[in-house]
Formats: structure tokens, sequence, C-alpha cells
């Protein structure tokens, strides 16, 4: 009785893994930008793993599989912010933009234009000053994305 | 019960992220997606080896997937360190003041 309930409770986790760990994936085929991408691999990399080893370890008991299971968890949860933190670092210092606000903006700037060439002239007042000189200042830094850039000074 | 059935499963739903990560790693625009989807390729890797393990009755598998972990971060901040800098014995940034 108490074999089948740690079976069942060891599948329940092991699907539980393999659909986050599946989900974590999709986002990094799917996203648009680096960021995003690393932001949904973070999802496998903490759910999915963890979901997955711990369906394993009460599959395995408490035996020496188990302590194997634990130490490849624990270097995991350390390793996977890590190595997200340096990528986040490395491509902000090489000059890639998250691409997702200026998009929306531009989105947005956009369907307000064809509404306004439509007739609607109503949302001039959304148009503000404010955005446009924030967009200015913003693409006037060019990236190169190549990695090799210099730090600048601060 | 047989739990052959559920590791199939997941080794299934990990090689087919497996499938996933190595298109981003090979269609990515900056060299930094291809970093990351060669970490999300190691990592996929390390549990495709802890499940195949448990799938084949041979759970001493997990010593080769603690293996690949310890390589996988050490090629990750290797790589980063190489396209920052250029060169994998630079000293690092002077510190700014």
């Amino acid at each position: 009785m108490q074999d089948q309930l740690l079976t069942l409770i060891s599948w329940m986790f092991l699907a539980l893994g393999s659909f986050f760990y599946l989900v974590g994936a999709l986002g990094l085929f799917r996203m648009p930008d680096v960021f995003t991408r690393m932001h949904a691999t973070s999802v496998s990399d903490t759910l999915g793993v963890g979901f997955l080893i711990t369906g394993m370890a009460i599959d395995a008991g408490w035996s020496l599989n188990t302590a194997r299971l634990v130490i490849i968890l624990a270097f995991l949860f350390f390793s996977g912010p890590i190595a997200t933190h340096a990528l986040a670092q490395a491509a902000l210092h090489a000059g890639v933009k998250p691409a997702l606000s200026d998009d929306r903006l531009k989105k947005a700037r956009r369907i307000s234009a064809t509404r306004r060439a439509a007739g609607g002239g109503r949302d001039k007042s959304t148009t503000g000053t404010g955005t446009r000189k924030r967009t200015t200042r913003k693409s006037k830094s060019t990236s190169s994305g190549k990695g090799r850039a210099r730090p600048s000074k601060r | 019960m047989d739990s052959t059935i559920i590791y199939t499963v997941a080794a299934i739903a990990i090689l087919a992220s497996l499938g996933l990560a190595v298109f981003r790693a090979l269609a990515g625009p900056t060299v930094f997606d291809r970093a990351l989807a060669a970490n999300a390729v190691g990592n996929g890797a390390i549990m495709l080896l802890a499940v195949v393990g448990f799938l084949a009755g041979r759970p001493e598998f997990l010593d080769i997937g603690i293996l690949y972990a310890l390589l996988n971060i050490i090629a990750t901040l290797a790589v980063l360190k190489f396209f920052r800098y250029g060169d994998l014995g630079h000293a690092g940034e002077e510190p700014v003041d």
C-alpha cells in the first residue's frame, strides 16, 4: 500500500517535471529576446529539474542514488543562476538591448497613427513629447551585438 | 506498477526540449542566444542521463551526470569570458574608481 502510494507520488513528480521542462524549452524556442529567453529557461532549470530529480529520488528510496541526485540538484540550483547572471551581464555589456519595450512602444504609436489617419483624432494627447524624447535618447547608442565592446567609463 | 512508462515519457519530453534548444543554438541571432542554448543542452544532457539511467536500471549514469554538471558551468563561463575579452587568459577589467 505504501509502496503504491510512493510510486504514485513519484509518477506525479516525474510528469510535472517533464511538463515544466518542456514549457521552459518552448519558451527558449518562442521568446523574442535574449533576456526573455533566459527568463523562460530558468523555469526548466528550477522547476523542471527540481520535480524530475525529486521524482527519481522518491523512486530510488534511501540509497546512494538519492545522494547522487541531491548532489546534482544542489549543484544545478547554484550553477543555474550563476550562468544566467553571467549571460545577462555579458549581453548587457556587449550592448544587446532588451527589445520588448521599444517594440511595444512602436506598436502603440503605429496603432495610434493609423487611428488618427482614420479620422479619430481623439487620442492625440496620449503621444506626448516625453515618450518621444526617451526613445530618441535610447536609440542613439548603437548596439554592436558581437560581444567585443570595451567597458565604458562610468 | 511498472515505472518504465513514466521514465519513457520523461525521456521523450527531455529529448523534445533538447531538440528545441538545438534549434535555438543553430538559429540564435546573437552569440548569447547560442551560449544560453548550449547551457540548456548541457542541462538536458544531465537530466537525460539520469532518466535513462533509471530507465535502463543502471543508476551509475548519475556519476556521469555530476561530471557533466561540473563541466557545463565551466564551459558556459569560459565561452562568455572568451567573447567578452577575446582571450581566456585575460586578467579582467581594471577596477573603476
